[in-house]
């Protein structure tokens, strides 16, 4: 009746794949945990980000110096008159929105990864894991379907592009509470209850994204329907990116405050308990602000693999575990991460650019093996 | 502190896990539950660190109803040690032991100079200093239990509240813990399947049977062989420690009690020819809150 039942039998258990040769090693290795200082790490990814972005908004068909980057955006944020020209145009309202856009998702995909592993207590979590993306996924898909078999224009910016993007809002809104629902049964919202109702949900909504996908006939279809089963930040525009930036700063703040109480849940809800957290009442509260979150992410981007998954990972054997340092760094880690990543995306083939899904996932999976690799060597 | 369980039950998915308890753990008393797996003891001791809530009955800690207190607030005294391990989330000793500041500290504020003062003797006590910089899960279980014992010092309480402590420790490490319990002189509840560990390191013991309170007193009244044979349907003789002087039960571990046991049938109840029934404690169930254990099959 009592004991310490695994947390969520059907996906890995939280202690699972890393943790198994640490315990049969237990007690032997006195190797101190060693961890950077988060203030010094926090300096040293800023730069990295600026440099990062830099480089972002440098590269492309045509290769602009950086010298010439900041002139333009200095230009531009004192309210000068910009130079007229295509380069201008380049820099200020193609490559910098851009840029800033993956640096947003990527923020938040790394903060909503991180908070999700924590509320379900289990590593191998990721933002994707409470069905809230099948949910975007099946908005978007349905309004692009319908959309262009009316004859409507699909670009960003335009009515049918914003109107994808609500629509996958909508579709999020929609998992989300379908999840909460059956998560909330009996008394409920513990990990195992809502992984389990994430995964149901979003089975049940992929079934019906495929059945639509298969309906699409011509190209034009297929690749916006490409876009948000693989995410992607192409034909970011500077209107798309107030909402995910006030979402990604808003979500840190309320993720920040709770910090102390997902420290204490990683230990098991009856510690928590035992430390005065409100577990059902914390586990609430982050299940809907990560759900938003991830609403917000998918509605710009389409879902994006494995940064959400990764960068917790990274961050953890950098810093360690506790969540003060560990939110605000995965943020900052996301953000680097997905900015150089669709940098690559965008110009490591020539006249091509590739899916940034398949950049995160070729990049991201050695990385974390490597890591994690290291780690199992270290324990 | 003092902390009184009244009249407390616990129904967990229509299912009454506890029933009506009654029983009070002294300032300064290490009050010990046992019982056989699922008579309730972990229900109850998740009532008092506030994991569950009663269905009827209350918990008061110094006359004060926990109902009436935030768990922030009732956390600043009574500490807990519940059966988790916790996943492994590359959490360093130190940051483990932190945590038992959490309730003292508001949102977004940092540790200070005090609170890393207090951890830090927490896990002196415990003989864990050197371990500060180590990786939580990296520990071995005894290890790991001083750590979590050090966490529940850092909150600094007044009564604290362990559920199975030796559980999966060798005995070396049982002592060390129990010895390390019975240090701290300050009112502990603690949940113990081991008997004699319980009653040697107890002050008092509660007897729960099928959620309800059958015997409560000094280990020495309530470990009778009758109880033994009623409760955990087992043939023991309790006999005395020829080191320590404390009740030691001597189980006999071939022969179960022969079942179906009943109650108040008398002396020698079910223990078949009453072989191993010494002397009869007697009357040890009569000393329970009258719910008294039911029919006891076989399985």
């Amino acid at each position: 009746m009592t004991s310490a039942a695994p947390d969520a039998p059907g996906v890995p258990d939280a202690s699972g794949a890393p943790g198994t040769t640490a315990r049969t090693r237990e007690g032997r290795d006195a190797r101190p945990a060693r961890t950077l200082r988060a203030g010094p790490l926090a300096v040293a990814l800023t730069t990295a980000l600026v440099l990062a972005l830099t480089a972002a908004v440098s590269f492309g068909s045509l290769d602009i110096p950086p010298g010439e980057v900041w002139s333009v955006v200095a230009r531009h944020l004192t309210g000068r008159a910009p130079e007229p020209g295509t380069r201008d145009l380049i820099v200020w309202q193609l490559r910098v929105p851009r840029a800033l856009l993956a640096a947003t998702v990527g923020a938040g995909l790394g903060l909503v990864g991180t908070a999700v592993q924590a509320l379900v207590r289990n590593p191998l979590a990721d933002p994707y894991l409470l069905g809230i993306s099948s949910g975007a996924s099946l908005g978007a898909v349905a309004t692009i379907v319908l959309g262009t078999s009316l004859g409507l224009d699909l670009a960003f910016g335009s009515a049918l592009g914003l109107t994808v993007s609500l629509a996958a809002f909508a579709g999020a809104l929609g998992a989300f509470s379908l999840v909460w629902l059956t998560a909330r049964r009996g008394g409920g919202f513990s990990p195992l209850r809502l992984v389990l109702a994430g995964i149901a949900i979003a089975q049940f909504l992929g079934g019906i994204t495929s059945y639509l996908v298969l309906q699409t006939r011509d190209e034009q279809q297929t690749r916006g329907v490409l876009f948000w089963l693989m995410g992607s930040l192409g034909g970011a525009v500077w209107a798309q990116l107030a909402v995910p930036a006030v979402a990604v700063a808003l979500g840190l703040a309320l993720l920040q405050a709770r910090a102390r109480g997902l420290n204490a849940m990683l230990m098991g809800d009856e510690t928590a308990a035992g430390l005065g957290v409100d577990v059902t009442r914390l586990r609430r509260e982050v299940f809907v602000v990560t759900s938003v979150l991830t609403g917000v992410l998918v509605a710009v981007s389409g879902a994006i693999g494995f940064v959400g998954l990764m960068v917790p990972h990274v961050c953890r054997l950098l810093v360690g575990g506790d969540h003060r340092r560990l939110l605000p760094l995965s943020a900052l880690t996301g953000a680097l991460l997905l900015v150089v990543v669709d940098t690559v995306a965008r110009t490591a083939l020539d006249g091509q650019e590739l899916p940034i899904g398949v950049v995160t996932a070729v990049l991201g999976a050695p990385t974390l093996l490597y890591l994690l690799d290291r780690r199992l060597e270290r324990t | 502190m003092r902390i009184a369980v009244e009249e407390l039950s616990v129904t967990l998915a229509g299912r009454t896990v506890v029933a009506g308890v009654h029983l009070v753990a002294e300032e300064g008393e290490v009050a010990g539950l046992v019982g056989p797996n699922g008579s309730g003891k972990s229900s109850l001791l998740r009532t008092v660190y506030r994991h569950l809530r009663p269905s009827a009955g209350r918990v008061l800690l110094a006359g004060r109803d926990l109902a009436g207190l935030r768990p922030a607030q009732s956390a600043r005294h009574i500490a807990a040690l519940p059966q988790e391990r916790g996943g492994d989330f590359e959490l360093s000793v130190r940051e483990v032991v932190a945590m038992g500041r959490t309730p003292y500290k508001r949102a977004f504020a940092a540790d200070d100079a005090e609170d890393h003062r207090i951890a830090a003797d927490a896990l002196a006590r415990v003989g864990m200093a050197d371990a500060a910089g180590r990786r939580f899960a990296q520990l071995s279980g005894g290890e790991r239990q001083r750590v979590l014992l050090a966490r529940a010092l850092a909150q600094q309480p007044d009564v604290l509240v362990l559920d199975e402590p030796t559980n999966h420790l060798d005995v070396r490490h049982q002592v060390e813990l129990l010895a390390l319990l019975r240090e701290q002189r300050r009112t502990t509840l603690v949940a113990l399947h081991d008997l004699n560990a319980a009653a040697s390191v107890c002050d008092r013991l509660h007897v729960l049977h099928r959620g309800a309170l059958v015997a409560s007193g000094a280990p020495r009244e309530v470990l009778t062989p009758d109880l033994l044979a009623e409760v955990f349907g087992v043939r023991a003789a309790v006999v005395e420690h020829p080191l320590t002087g404390d009740p030691l039960i001597a189980f006999d571990h071939r022969t179960p009690a022969s079942a179906p046991l009943r109650v108040g049938v008398g002396p020698g109840v079910g223990a078949g020819a009453g072989a191993g029934a010494e002397g009869g404690g007697g009357g040890a169930l009569g000393a329970g809150a009258g719910a008294g254990p039911a029919r006891q099959n076989a399985s």
